[in-house]
């Protein structure tokens, strides 16, 4: 317990503390709440809209597609080569992300990548002539997706492994049908673990940056982009309000959170 | 025209012969029992009657209406499974409920079915716990009232008892035949444990190797055995491999002794039989010199295992290892070491006919 503690101090809570102290703070450091009205208005508050947005969205159909391949790739029936075969490569896809993850996207859907050219040259279709961009808000929500489905199939699996094959015959025995079963059975009883992980998905696009940045640095105004400029810009320098940003994306989470919890609580009341 | 009746099942799982053409004809209101070890096709059977498998030949029939290629959910058949199929986000009151609102049944009569079934398995005071508030018995009393629920046309039940401690297993199982004889269920009950089947079924039908050995009362598979393995599967049984020596008078030979058996009248001369002896029907007296008399078998007694009011004994003889079970208050006068005889009675002893060697099987370690 102690190791943990001393980890959860030092990465988390000091860091934490640090951030919250100088949100509050100007730049010759006196107390001041100048930042945090800032952030609550234009440009701020468009660009907090779009990351809970991208977040959203990305953890929404995450959490879809990725309960849908992992019980695919887990139920009774499907040969196991199946099995070790998405986990695997879920397991590398869950972490492959930030700048590489971004120039692969690039390489591959980019003005001129390879599948863009492809289709441009086989199939007599110019994606980007048709709105399509990888470098907008559309692109950087298919590239998360790219990392939210593996991690949603890593996140559920022991989940949907804990689906008994007792319950789904019992219930067809007293007469329901596939979808009774998911309605009565199914679904709630994964129902606590699905917005575990809708929150951690959630969590996982709302923070992320590297990945937006390298793709899309000027061409989309995520707030943790803005935050970066901020922090490390040449220019636009002011740690002070970049801690107030992301005091802010606190605020974000811990809504979340107070959404999260009496949801998590009812759908898992019959696990106390 | 019988209620369930089953005919010619075979299922295969690959090169894995499953159930062999087995057949079972049952009436209405009866209790029947598959008994046999791990692996001898009496769950198959079962699923195939439920719908959860389907068969590759064979039918299933049920009050006259082929059921074969019916899907589980429209059979009509409750089933109680070994363990955990309660469903976890439902209280006892609602999984009992659950068959009833699939049906749309009236909310109110779902809720006088619902007390009135937990009240019959004795869990009026449970309703609105979770399983995992449950104990084991608990849990299989509401999955119980849970099959009973739906009214079924047939009642399965999967080794309900398995997961359980002893104690508890013998209360439930008792409470099972009490309310299937109350309700007038036909029922299918699939255990490995003789002892159960024997003691609440209406028939036995014994499994092995995907085949039904022998079908009858309890009382009929306990006293008649039809096969080496039926006799060695349900009870304890000596069993002495020997020849015909005068079937006129019913003797046989088993390693040079002879023994007048009645069951050995009208055999022929030369004919490889196997001798079949209860444990409580060899009767053992102290011998002073070893010496065999008439219808006896010579030996020394090697343990004692106390059972309650009888203890069983082991003897070596010559020949074989014999078992008897003698009256705990006798046992004094036979301990471990003592010479003994080992009297064969003429009447009550079994004779098979030995057309190969005896099977050998593996019972399961939880029933040994």
């Amino acid at each position: 317990m102690l190791p943990f503690l001393a980890y959860a101090l030092a990465f988390l809570f000091v860091p934490a503390g640090e951030v919250i102290v100088g949100a509050f703070k100007n730049a010759h450091g006196h107390a001041t709440t100048e930042h945090i009205r800032q952030i609550v208005h234009q440009p701020y508050r468009q660009q907090y809209w779009l990351s809970i947005k991208v977040s959203l969205i990305t953890a929404g159909l995450g959490c879809l597609f990725g309960l849908a391949i992992a019980y695919a790739a887990i139920r009774e029936g499907t040969p196991r080569v199946v099995r070790t075969v998405v986990t695997t490569f879920s397991g590398v896809a869950a972490n492959f992300a930030g700048i590489p993850l971004a120039f692969a996207w690039i390489a591959t859907l980019g003005t001129i990548g390879i599948v863009t050219k492809f289709i441009h040259d086989h199939l007599g279709y110019d994606i980007y002539g048709h709105g399509f961009t990888i470098f907008g808000e559309r692109g950087v929500e298919l590239v998360y997706l790219y990392f939210q489905i593996p991690l949603m199939i890593l996140v559920i699996a022991p989940a949907i492994d804990g689906l008994r094959r007792e319950w789904r015959e019992a219930a067809s025995n007293l007469g329901a049908n596939s979808w009774q079963y998911w309605r009565h059975v199914g679904i709630p009883v994964l129902m606590p673990s699905f917005l575990g992980a809708f929150i951690l998905l959630f969590g996982n696009s709302f923070s992320a940056y590297a990945t937006a940045y390298g793709l899309a640095a000027n061409g989309i105004a995520l707030i943790p982009i803005t935050i970066g400029f901020y922090y490390s810009g040449n220019v636009l320098s002011d740690p002070h309000l970049a801690q107030a940003l992301a005091f802010g994306m606190f605020a974000v989470l811990a809504v979340m959170m107070l959404i999260y919890v009496p949801l998590q609580r009812r759908s898992a009341r019959w696990m106390r | 025209m019988a209620y369930l009746e089953l005919n010619e099942l075979r299922r295969s799982f690959g090169p894995v012969v499953a159930l062999n053409g087995i057949n079972v004809s049952l009436d209405q209101g009866e209790f029947l029992s598959l008994l046999g070890p791990s692996g001898c096709g009496k769950t198959t059977a079962l699923r195939l009657v439920a719908g959860f498998d389907r068969p590759d030949s064979g039918s299933i029939v049920v009050d006259g209406k082929d059921m074969t290629r019916v899907s589980p959910n429209r059979r009509d058949m409750g089933m109680v499974f070994q363990a955990y199929s309660l469903f976890p986000n439902m209280t006892a009151e609602q999984n009992v409920e659950f068959g009833l609102r699939i049906r749309k049944n009236k909310r109110g009569a779902r809720r006088k079915r619902v007390k009135e079934l937990l009240e019959l398995v004795g869990l009026e005071h449970a309703v609105k716990r979770y399983p995992h508030q449950l104990s084991g018995g608990m849990q299989q009393r509401v999955a119980l009232a849970r099959a009973l629920a739906i009214e079924p046309r047939v009642l399965l039940l999967d080794e309900p008892l398995s997961a359980l401690d002893a104690k508890v297993r013998v209360q439930l199982r008792e409470e099972i035949r009490r309310i299937q004889t109350q309700l007038g269920i036909t029922t299918l009950y699939v255990t490995h444990d003789q002892e159960e089947a024997l003691s609440v079924s209406d028939h036995v039908a014994v499994m092995w190797s995907g085949r039904i050995e022998q079908m009858g009362t309890p009382s009929e598979m306990y006293s008649a055995p039809a096969t080496p393995f039926v006799a060695e599967f349900i009870g304890t049984m000596n069993r002495l491999q020997s020849v015909v020596v005068d079937g006129e008078r019913g003797e046989v030979e088993h390693a040079g002794t002879r023994l007048t058996v009645d069951a050995a009248r009208g055999r022929t001369r030369g004919e490889k039989v196997m001798v079949l002896v209860r444990p409580e029907l060899l009767v053992l007296e102290p011998s002073a010199n070893g010496a065999a008399g008439d219808n006896t078998l010579a030996g020394e007694v090697v343990t004692h295992t106390f059972l309650g009011s009888v203890t069983r004994l082991k003897v070596q003889s010559r020949e074989a290892e014999l078992i008897s079970d003698v009256a705990t208050a006798r046992v004094a006068s036979l301990p471990v070491g003592q010479p003994v005889v080992a009297h064969v009675p003429n009447e009550g002893t079994r004779l098979l006919t030995l057309t190969e060697e005896p099977a050998s099987f593996e019972l399961d370690p939880d029933n040994p």
